[in-house]
């Protein structure tokens, strides 16, 4: 007979090993899957971890789609997971994502075709500023009137997908377009364009926030009073009441802080991947997000790498598909298996597994 | 087969032993219980009092050693199969369910339960043959926690145990409640049921049991009749030193440090307590210490106390200042400093580190942040300095506080406010679960800060405690506090009159706001 027990102390060892195990536990179920499939499940594997990054077929392509993917991915799991810690559930981060783009395309617009160094800077901050505002709703909404956040978030997500709709075939439309949908290209309008900054690498101003923002949220999580207050409220609520957090503000800081990086996300996409606003340039980075910060542990770190492996799936995924046949679910029921082994997984950080002889009572 | 005795014993325990990495927790424990006796277990913190009992109620396999139930090989490898053979526990810490009532609660622990109305029915039939009065219906969210233990003991009893362990049962509860439990002991006892009975107020066990037997570090160190021996000698025993009863000078009082002029707060629960006009002044070096029974709105004049409620303004005082716009930070920068009763979840976050819960508190007062950000350091200091003056048995700072004990976790967390020399500290449950020899020295403290200067409001159940140490007394009842009267001099008897009287009791249970 199996039994758990509690740790006393959660693990620090499982803590790191989980998500090896999972990795490792993800590619032998995914491996039978393929097979199962009629596919050979080495060559499977094979295409998705190694040849987008090794083989020097695909590599030239795919190397630096790898920092494009996963920079969003990345800035956005980075503010859900403050949330998260703290027990608030931001899930609209895909409608910040594209409020942030709308916002910062749209100051950026305004200014066509001025070639101020100020513009990109002013652009960010609208973006940042925009995703804020998007998730203040929820926040004040939740504040107020104890609306529930996750409800209000997502549907947002709904509305902002409606107005991203209505400005790329309206207000924002590319006036010497020929009618067709979607804004002015940025890249051609260099003062604010969020260009590659090393050719080759997919480096772009985007994964560079990212960047800061890993380094400034582990700083935050467990240096800063502020990351303190966030773990408190998340472990044990009343004791944080307790130890004088406030909780509106906190829950006003958490939605704001996610809401300004997926923001920043969205804008650094839509004037530097995407190029340009358009109906569809979002591409769920706001929803797989939340995916990553799990992945991650809701840990700095654990996000970069969870972020990157995810941003690997995702290319070498699409690898798959077109150098194999493999069929898409089979690529995202492959993803999701990387979530339900971690989260399963992780029951040994706080348990023990004992091995019991059934006696006779 | 056993020799058997005139009576054979109903539980018998033979070198039972079980060893945790760096501890032995029990070694070679032995002794056996009667059917029908109130059998005391007693003991420090860390003596290994809850693995022995876990050992008997299935929840820990002991390495080595054999137990026998009614003569017969017993080694229940989970609860379920120690409930099977007529053991039931009632625990220090509650494992209830808050969002769930009386009747769903009782429900969940038991194997085959029965229709909701059946159920209900027993319980009131139940609580109502022991004396336990108990709604059914109510949630377990809004009960204090002397009525939510009631829930635990209900749940027991509708098992008809033929051993009964109980773990600190007495320390939320009136004299005139511990009445009606030892009421409910001695019928179950007279019964034929034993009572495996863990306390620390040796009085009560002295007046209770049949039988006692001391365990200090793992092992038993004797055993008495306990009402044939003092309870100094008792707590000499567990301890396995002379104690020392906490004294103070009678010292000068100096201003009115903390004042209370006519404060009122709506219950903020469906079933909490109003606070109803409370007035009262506490000066420097003086203990107020009040007495009531749990519910009564001890919580919600610590939480007010604390800045986690709202005082309107004008109503509460510190050092002559209001109160009111000021939070629980800017509280304990000025030195109004709290500790409540709840240790984990409320005083201290179960899953975070010592060093972590010390940070919890101590921000203001010892200068732990720069300019908001934390000096790790200086705040691990911190908390080993609590964990050696006051004696907290850990393996270190970095364990999370859930793996403490109760009473040594109950250490660190008046430690930690104490240690922050605060200009007032309000106290509510100080010595809850905890053993008599770190009682003394928790005692001993709060005695030591007002001979320096301190207001102190101690809020307690123990009435004992609270005519040992206050100066003056006042009961909570309802949500209203009685006008402090002098504690010397106070008999238990006055006091259970303050505290509402045993006819007044039933409105109390039963009030809903």
């Amino acid at each position: 007979m199996i039994r758990l027990e509690k740790r006393p102390t959660p693990s620090r060892m499982w803590t790191a090993l989980t998500p090896l195990v999972a990795v490792l536990a993800t590619l032998v179920a995914g491996g039978l899957m393929f097979a199962a499939l009629g596919k050979d499940p080495f060559e499977a594997l094979r295409t998705i971890f190694y040849d987008p990054l090794f083989n020097a077929q695909f590599a030239a392509y795919s190397r630096p789609q790898l920092l494009v993917k996963a920079g969003p991915l990345i800035l956005i799991a980075i503010g859900l997971s403050m949330g998260f810690r703290a027990g608030i559930w931001n899930i609209g981060a895909e409608g910040q994502y594209i409020i942030g783009a709308l916002a910062g395309g749209a100051v950026g617009l305004a200014f066509y075709p001025s070639d101020s160094v100020l513009i990109f800077p002013l652009m960010v901050i609208a973006g940042a500023l925009g995703g804020w505002g998007w998730a203040m709703i929820p926040a004040i909404l939740k504040t107020r009137f104890n609306t529930n956040e996750i409800l209000v978030s997502l549907l947002l997500v709904y509305v902002a997908e409606q107005l991203l709709a209505s400005m790329s075939l309206g207000l924002l439309r590319n006036p010497q377009g020929g009618g067709f949908p979607g804004s002015r290209n940025f890249q051609q309008y260099e003062a604010a364009s969020n260009p590659e900054l090393f050719a080759g690498t997919g480096m772009h101003w985007g994964v560079v926030a990212a960047f800061i923002a890993v380094i400034a949220a582990y700083v935050m999580l467990t240096r800063h009073l502020l990351g303190f207050q966030i773990r408190l409220t998340g472990a044990a609520p009343r004791a944080a009441r307790f130890a004088g957090v406030i909780p509106t503000r906190l829950i006003v800081t958490c939605l704001g802080i996610s809401g300004a990086l997926a923001g920043l996300a969205g804008l650094f996409e839509v004037t530097g991947p995407a190029g340009q606003i358009s109906i569809d340039f979002n591409s769920n980075y706001g929803f797989t997000a939340i995916i990553v910060a799990f992945l991650g542990r809701l840990h700095p770190v654990g996000i970069l790498l969870a972020g990157l492996l995810m941003a690997l799936t995702y290319i070498g995924g699409e690898l798959a598909q077109f150098m194999l046949g493999l069929p898409a679910a089979a690529i995202q029921a492959f993803q999701g298996m990387l979530l339900f082994f971690l989260l399963a997984v992780d029951v040994l950080t706080n348990f023990r597994v004992r091995l019991i002889k059934r006696e006779v009572a | 087969m056993t020799a058997s005795p005139l009576i054979p014993p109903l539980l018998r325990l033979d070198g039972l032993t079980k060893a945790y990495p760096g501890v032995i927790a029990n070694n070679s424990v032995g002794f056996s219980i009667a059917p029908g006796e109130i059998h005391a277990l007693l003991g420090e913190n860390g003596a290994g009092k809850s693995t022995l009992v876990k050992m008997i109620y299935g929840l820990v396999k002991p390495d080595s050693g054999r137990m026998e139930l009614h003569g017969e090989a017993y080694a229940p490898s989970e609860p379920s199969i120690a409930r099977r053979r007529g053991v039931a526990m009632v625990f220090q810490h509650f494992s209830l369910f808050e969002a769930l009532d009386v009747a769903e609660n009782i429900a969940l622990g038991m194997e085959d339960p029965p229709p909701r109305r059946d159920l209900a029915e027993r319980i009131r039939s139940v609580s109502a043959e022991y004396g336990l009065p108990l709604d059914p219906s109510r949630r377990v969210g809004d009960l204090s926690a002397g009525e939510r233990q009631r829930v635990e003991i209900i749940r027991c009893l509708l098992q008809n145990p033929r051993l009964l362990i109980m773990d600190e049962p007495t320390s939320v509860l009136t004299p005139q409640e511990v009445d009606m439990l030892f009421t409910t002991l001695r019928t179950l006892s007279a019964e034929g049921t034993a009572i495996l009975y863990i306390s620390h107020k040796l009085d009560e066990i002295r007046s209770l049991c049949d039988g006692a037997t001391v365990l200090r570090h793992g092992k038993v160190v004797g055993s008495c009749v306990p009402r044939e021996t003092t309870a100094r000698a008792m707590a000499e025993l567990m301890v396995g030193a002379t104690l020392q009863t906490p004294a103070r000078a009678a010292g000068d009082r100096g201003d009115v440090l903390l004042e209370a002029r006519g404060l009122s707060l709506p219950a903020e629960r469906e079933f909490g307590t109003a606070l109803r006009d409370v007035n009262f002044q506490v000066r420097a070096g003086e203990i107020l210490g009040i007495g009531g029974v749990a519910g009564n709105g001890q919580d919600e004049l610590l939480s007010v106390l604390t800045g986690e409620t709202v005082a309107p303004p004008g109503t509460l005082f510190f050092q002559g200042a209001d109160m009111a716009p000021h939070g629980p930070r800017k509280r304990r920068e000025l030195g109004l400093l709290t500790a409540p009763e709840e240790r984990l979840g409320h005083a201290a976050a179960p899953d975070m580190t010592l060093v972590e819960n010390a940070l919890l508190t101590g921000i203001p007062r010892r200068g732990l942040t720069q300019s908001g950000f934390v000096n790790w350091p200086r705040t691990k200091d911190f908390a080993e300095r609590i964990i050696a003056d006051f004696d907290v048995r850990t393996p270190g700072s970095h364990v999370a506080a859930r793996a403490l004990s109760g009473g040594n976790l109950q250490k660190f967390v008046i430690g930690r406010e104490v240690l922050q020399a605060p200009g007032a500290l309000i106290v509510n449950q100080p010595t809850w679960g905890v053993d008599a020899a770190a009682a003394a020295s928790i005692r001993q403290a709060l005695l030591d800060l007002a001979e320096g200067g301190a207001a102190l409001i101690v809020i307690s159940q123990d009435l004992e405690e609270i005519l040992e140490i206050a100066d003056n007394f006042a009961a909570l009842n309802e949500g209203r506090l009685s006008a402090p009267r002098p504690a010397a001099g106070l008999s238990l008897d006055e006091i259970g009159l303050m505290m509402g009287g045993a006819h007044d009791m039933e409105t109390a249970h039963h009030a809903v706001p």
